[in-house]
């Protein structure tokens, strides 16, 4: 601007006034360098365990034992024991296989998608996201394993030849899910461990032990943070984020086949995937932050995650709410529009039928309880921040049972209707699977930086080569 | 110490704007082995150390073609029934390949229900070209490095400092001279590295 036909003196106070008014509040507040950010992020793994953090580690570690538990009931006595029956075939297990593979979507999303569109704010609460992806698709993965019934012959869903010469159905959507899923988590793990290498080399040059020094320098791969290896690094990384984002985008669309290509009033809409990936990314948010609320109070990386990171995440929940709400409205409409009697009445079953109260909650959970965050306030305060939050939480699991059971308790014969009842061992497994989400989680802000350190480093103001000193008004961007 | 080999001669330099203008400086004298080190990868880096574009997208484009045609012809062949001209084979794992099943009746060769799966092994096997790229092009895992023998540069390099190592092999090199441009562009503690 300064080079435009209009003179404006970038020099006078209140051209410099202006500036301020209308500048960004900073990513990294408190004005710290790079020295504070190693220290800050490192120190919380290299001081003494919490005590906190071994309680949470136990009753989180006891909590998690319920996996193998109920699977060894589950496999030993049989898939009876879950409440599974005709015609609720698939009631709980799928309903918390589509709960937690949604939950993944955030991570790769602040990965993967904030990352193409320079959202330079992804850079303090991407690393957290991610670990948080692999966890909630370790707890997914568990669910459709078992289902199979017997799970000693799930490798038949793998494409290799057997001894009876039957290959994997290639036209169905679970064998695509069994792709897509699998797919999903391995290049969500190099997407990490990439991410990870230049800090694990922060660590090596910090550690005085031998043996952990020796450790991180082979997890680093022998990093030596030259500017060649950046460069192949970052292509690397941009490449990795550009898979990423059709990548993310494929698995909950696939997710969604399994029900919109089948013939169940209630399951087959064209609707069904981006509806499904609005309702991912929504419910992961909400995740994110119940997850990082309470360990950026813990350990006190407010400077780090600051209100702006929470404000913007706000907003997502708020955007993708909003979706979600849209595509039911549009669902019941179209219930209507189409004249189709089993539509129609699928849906008003939903609502007005034995389980409305779950259509219900989930309609002020996911729908009315989000749009709190238009109000400012309730934005900026952290704590109704994390009370919000849960219901999403909640309500998305509610959709997700919504979807399933409602659709398939009233078959097309009255004959055949029937009602779901959790067994106990459905309820252990979920809860368990809740617990080991939460024990993986802990064990991974114990032993990883939980903020990608390099990548702060690359936001903080004194980062840009064109940076001439904190009081110069243009910023960094001389022309 | 003296007479050991030398790698090259290194000086830290206090912000990435004090290395970005050395960069330029030590490109535009004409060297070859060279090389900054900073914390975090410096935006234009690459044009202030003329060293180009990276390609390692080309391994991403390669993984991106074969996931691409192993899932197609994964997905086709154990489809399809037998053709013509492979009808002699006998025997090996080519009997069972061809499995034709009429499921869902959808045609043998279904195109659309296949690309799910062809879809997400083009993006897996890209996502692998990405990383193995990365590690081909930065020649890693390398753990013994002569850069490792400074000691200042281990504490600080991935810290909060910026340095620029040029090297002995660099034709240009020679040590008083180099040593004098590295403290005239800015740079501290300049040392000499050994092998």
């Amino acid at each position: 601007m300064a080079h435009g036909t209009t003179s404006v003196n970038a020099n006078s106070p209140d051209y410099i006034a202006a500036a301020k008014q209308v500048e960004r509040p900073p990513l990294v507040g408190g004005g710290h360098g790079f020295h504070w950010i190693t220290e800050k992020i490192c120190s919380i793994i290299e001081c003494d365990t919490p005590r906190w953090w071994w309680i949470a580690f136990f009753i989180t570690g006891a909590i998690s034992l319920l996996v193998p538990l109920s699977l060894i009931y589950l496999v030993s006595t049989g898939i009876g024991t879950w409440g599974l029956n005709h015609p609720v075939g698939w009631a709980w297990d799928i309903t918390n296989f589509v709960f937690w593979i949604g939950i993944g979507h955030a991570g790769t999303l602040i990965s993967a998608i904030l990352f193409l569109t320079r959202q330079k704010w992804r850079t303090s609460i991407n690393r957290a996201a991610e670990a948080m992806t692999l966890f909630a698709v370790i707890c997914a993965g568990i669910f459709p394993a078992f289902h199979v019934g017997r799970v000693w012959f799930a490798w038949f869903l793998a494409p290799v030849p057997q001894a009876n010469a039957i290959w994997p159905n290639f036209r169905s959507p679970l064998l695509w899910d069994v792709f897509a899923v699998s797919t999903y988590f391995t290049v969500s793990v190099l997407f990490w461990y990439t991410g990870l290498i230049p800090d694990f080399a922060t660590l090596r040059d910090r550690e005085v032990k031998v043996w952990k020094k020796k450790l991180y320098h082979i997890l680093s791969f022998g990093w030596r943070s030259s500017n060649r290896q950046w460069k192949h690094y970052e292509m690397a990384y941009l490449c990795l984020a550009g898979l990423s984002t059709p990548l993310v985008l494929s698995v909950h669309s696939i997710v969604s086949f399994d029900f919109a290509t089948s013939i169940v009033p209630g399951w087959h809409t064209t609707i069904f995937p981006p509806y499904f990936v609005a309702g991912a990314i929504f419910g992961g948010f909400a995740m994110v932050l119940t997850v990082m609320l309470p360990f950026r109070k813990i350990f006190g990386l407010e400077d780090l995650i600051t209100e702006k990171h929470i404000d913007n995440m706000c907003k997502i929940i708020l955007l993708t709410g909003s979706i979600v709400g849209y595509a039911y409205l549009m669902e019941l409409f179209i219930a209507w529009y189409s004249g189709n009697p089993y539509e129609k009445y699928a849906f008003w079953n939903r609502a007005l039928g034995p389980y409305w109260w779950s259509y219900w909650g989930m309609m002020i959970c996911n729908v009315l309880i989000p749009q709190l965050f238009w109000v400012n306030k309730f934005r900026k305060n952290v704590v109704a921040v994390w009370i919000i939050v849960w219901g999403p939480n909640i309500g998305m699991w509610y959709e997700r049972f919504v979807i399933i059971v409602t659709s398939i308790h009233r078959d097309f014969l009255p004959s055949s209707w029937g009602m779901f009842k959790p067994a106990l061992n459905d309820i252990t497994l979920f809860v368990g699977t809740c617990g080991l989400f939460t024990w993986l989680f802990l064990v991974f802000i114990r032993f990883l930086p939980v903020i990608a350190i390099a990548e702060v480093k690359g936001v903080v103001p004194e980062a840009d080569p064109h940076f001439h000193g904190k009081e110069d008004p243009k910023g960094g961007h001389h022309v | 110490m003296s007479n050991a080999p030398v790698y090259g001669v290194g000086a830290e330099f206090k912000s990435a704007t004090d290395l970005y203008h050395a960069a330029e400086v030590v490109r535009d004298k004409g060297f070859k082995w060279w090389d900054t080190y900073s914390p975090y990868p410096i935006h234009g880096m690459e044009n202030a150390m003329g060293t180009g574009k990276s390609w390692v997208s080309m391994f991403v484009l390669g993984g991106g073609m074969t996931g691409f045609t192993l899932g197609i012809s994964l997905e086709s062949l154990t489809s399809i029934p037998r053709p013509e001209f492979l009808k002699d084979i006998q025997s090996g794992w080519l009997l069972d390949l061809f499995y034709p099943l009429i499921v869902n009746g959808k045609p043998y060769w279904a195109l659309p229900a296949f690309f799910p799966v062809m879809f997400e092994l083009t993006i897996l096997l890209s996502a692998f070209g990405a990383i193995i790229g990365m590690l081909i092009c930065n020649i890693l895992p390398r753990l013994n490095h002569p850069v490792f023998n400074w000691e200042l540069f281990c504490k600080r390099a991935s810290d909060d400092s910026f340095f620029l190592i040029i090297e002995a092999a660099d034709p240009l090199y020679a040590e008083e001279e180099t040593k004098k441009l590295l403290e005239e562009l800015g740079g501290t503690q300049i040392t000499v590295i050994s092998k």
